[in-house]
């Protein structure tokens, strides 16, 4: 952790003694600080991160997903924060197994809503609280959640069919 | 007797003001806008699975089918995520032309906005003036790359390949004259003064922009919004400047600001971005021109970046590592990188998650399109119907980058 800008190691400094010792830095690259955050404690990590004045990460860069399938619990959520006051980038990691909701960040950021509702389109994350809970870059009635590692590419339902012509299944048959 | 209900009309998603595949469901009182639902995901492929998919090189090319109208810009900041990633970087040379392309691609995408803006709001000149000028930067490009749009031309370590002579000087073809980059720039910002002669002080212009949309600062950073959006609200964030990236710290230009938050703030931030990013260009080739013209464009790398191709006729090691990086592809270390850059819509990122194979783990984008399209809603609210399409113009929102 040497390598770090003055700034985050002062964020860490900041977030430890509110926190304690719950808070873990992960394994990053050089000059990037990745926090391990227990799911219970995200909301008051993002909101002392956003609310302290010194620190001001008022800005969300980013929301998402990773799917880590086989490891359990299966998913990584990810967020991307910047601080406004000291251009200080920070990203926190909360592990979250399958089906378990999340916090959502609507409330304190409004924009946090296309992201969250694009996560659960992709990876079917849940998220509580959220205003607006729906699909919203696959169509209506879709099924599955393509960004899963286990949604293969091309097993795709098609929606058309050759009812004059015997599918190769049906002869066999 | 009084009717109190209000209408639902659909809008989109054919019709032209929405900038391609974008529905609206809007709620009207009259003509006064309750409410706005953007329906997006009528151009989604799964860009980000195929990602997942393809090869890191391979992926460039699926980031210039995101936000078609900026295709350098996103193939700079996957490719930043990978070389962070790699722990690769290009050397000065490789810098200041991506400097130089990615400035060119920012007026070339201002470039439509402002067309099309204009457009929306019935001036119909500035539209055939604005396409005038892209279409000499996307000469610049082909020849760059051999492509007009879909480039794939910014790689990791580097470029492709260094930017041939015409590409400076321009050359005669069919007995037409096309410009190289230094006559472009010098004549350009004449041009600005010409799109300006036609909007900012033009009445109807201005009854159609000042105090339509506003947003405040802090709404504006409540909304997660990024670009010029964001800046003519106040806030004096730039990627360029904020996280400096590619060489952008020894580049001398200024963030232009606004102060209202209105469209007519956002015009002006924009049409100031395009001196800005002339003045940069400008900057880009005086440094490029104090460098050899044989100083190389790529960071030398061989786990990373392909040799030289002269060099495979007589170097055995040169011919296997080309092998190589061209069949099995890259292989960076394990890690997770976002590097985001100042596209000419907003923050865009790509959040690459490498497992130590020659294909991503996830590679996510931060479409600033996306994002900023959710403050629609908050924009439009109490204004007419008419001002809803100032408004989403105002966005500067492309379709291919929303649904990906």
């Amino acid at each position: 952790m040497d390598d770090l800008a003055p700034a985050l190691t002062a964020t860490l400094e900041r977030l430890r003694g509110a926190f304690g010792e719950q808070l873990q830095p992960a394994a990053a690259l050089p000059g990037n600080l990745t926090l391990e955050v227990p799911l219970d404690l995200l909301l008051p990590v993002v909101r002392f991160l956003r609310d302290s004045e010194d620190l001001a990460y008022r800005h969300l860069s980013d929301l998402t997903a990773v799917d880590r399938l086989p490891r359990q619990p299966r998913f990584d959520m990810v967020y991307h924060l910047l601080s406004l006051a000291t251009a200080a980038r920070l990203r926190l990691r909360v592990a979250v197994a399958e089906a378990v909701a999340v916090p959502s960040l609507t409330g304190l950021w409004k924009g946090a809503n296309y992201l969250e509702r694009e996560v659960f389109d992709m990876f079917g994350i849940p998220f509580s609280g959220h205003p607006n809970l729906e699909r919203i870059l696959t169509p209506d009635g879709f099924e599955g959640h393509p960004l899963r590692r286990d949604f293969s590419l091309g097993s795709e339902p098609v929606t058309f069919d050759i009812p004059h012509r015997k599918r190769f299944s049906d002869a066999a048959n | 007797m009084r009717q109190t209900e209000t209408l639902t009309v659909n809008m989109g998603p054919q019709h032209p003001s929405t900038h391609g595949v974008l529905r609206l469901i809007v709620e009207l009182d009259g003509e006064v806008v309750q409410a706005v639902k953007p329906v997006v995901g009528y151009l989604h492929t799964g860009m980000e699975k195929e990602l997942e998919d393809q090869r890191y090189i391979q992926g460039i090319t699926v980031t210039d089918r995101m936000d078609y109208l900026s295709p350098l810009s996103n193939n700079l900041a996957y490719v930043l995520s990978i070389e962070q990633l790699c722990g690769l970087a290009p050397p000065p040379k490789g810098q200041w032309l991506r400097v130089l392309l990615v400035e060119l691609q920012r007026i070339s995408s201002h470039l439509i906005w402002l067309g099309t803006h204009a457009m929306d709001l019935g001036a119909t000149t500035v539209f055939l003036y604005c396409l005038r000028e892209r279409e000499a930067i996307l000469d610049l490009f082909e020849m760059a790359s051999g492509v007009r749009l879909m480039t794939t031309f910014i790689r990791p370590g580097g470029l492709r390949q260094d930017l041939p002579r015409e590409f400076y000087e321009g050359y005669s073809r069919d007995g037409k004259r096309i410009q190289g980059v230094r006559e472009f720039i010098a004549d350009f910002p004449r041009r600005v003064d010409d799109y300006e002669a036609l909007l900012t002080t033009n009445p109807i212009f201005l009854r159609r922009t000042q105090g339509v949309g506003v947003i405040t600062a802090d709404d504006a950073v409540d909304w997660c919004l990024t670009g010029p959006i964001l800046r003519a609200s106040g806030v004096n964030y730039d990627v360029r400047r904020t996280t400096p990236y590619s060489s952008y710290e020894q580049f001398d230009f200024e963030v232009p600001l606004g102060t209202n938050g209105d469209v007519y703030d956002r015009y002006l931030v924009r049409v100031a971005e395009l001196r800005q990013s002339a003045r940069i260009v400008t900057q880009a080739l005086a440094k490029l021109a104090t460098l050899p013209d044989e100083a190389p464009v790529n960071a030398d790398h061989r786990d990373y970046v392909p040799p030289p191709k002269e060099e495979l006729s007589w170097s055995m090691e040169s011919l296997i590592r080309h092998f190589k990086i061209w069949t099995e592809g890259l292989l960076p270390p394990v890690g997770e990188a976002y590097v985001p850059v100042e596209s000419a819509k907003g923050e865009i990122g790509f959040y690459v998650v490498s497992d130590g194979t020659a294909r991503p783990l996830r590679a996510h984008v931060r479409p600033p399109s996306f994002v900023n399209l959710q403050a629609l809603e908050h924009l439009a609210k109490g204004h007419m119907i008419a001002d809803l399409v100032a408004c989403l113009g105002s966005i500067d929102i492309v379709l291919g980058e929303i649904d990906r």
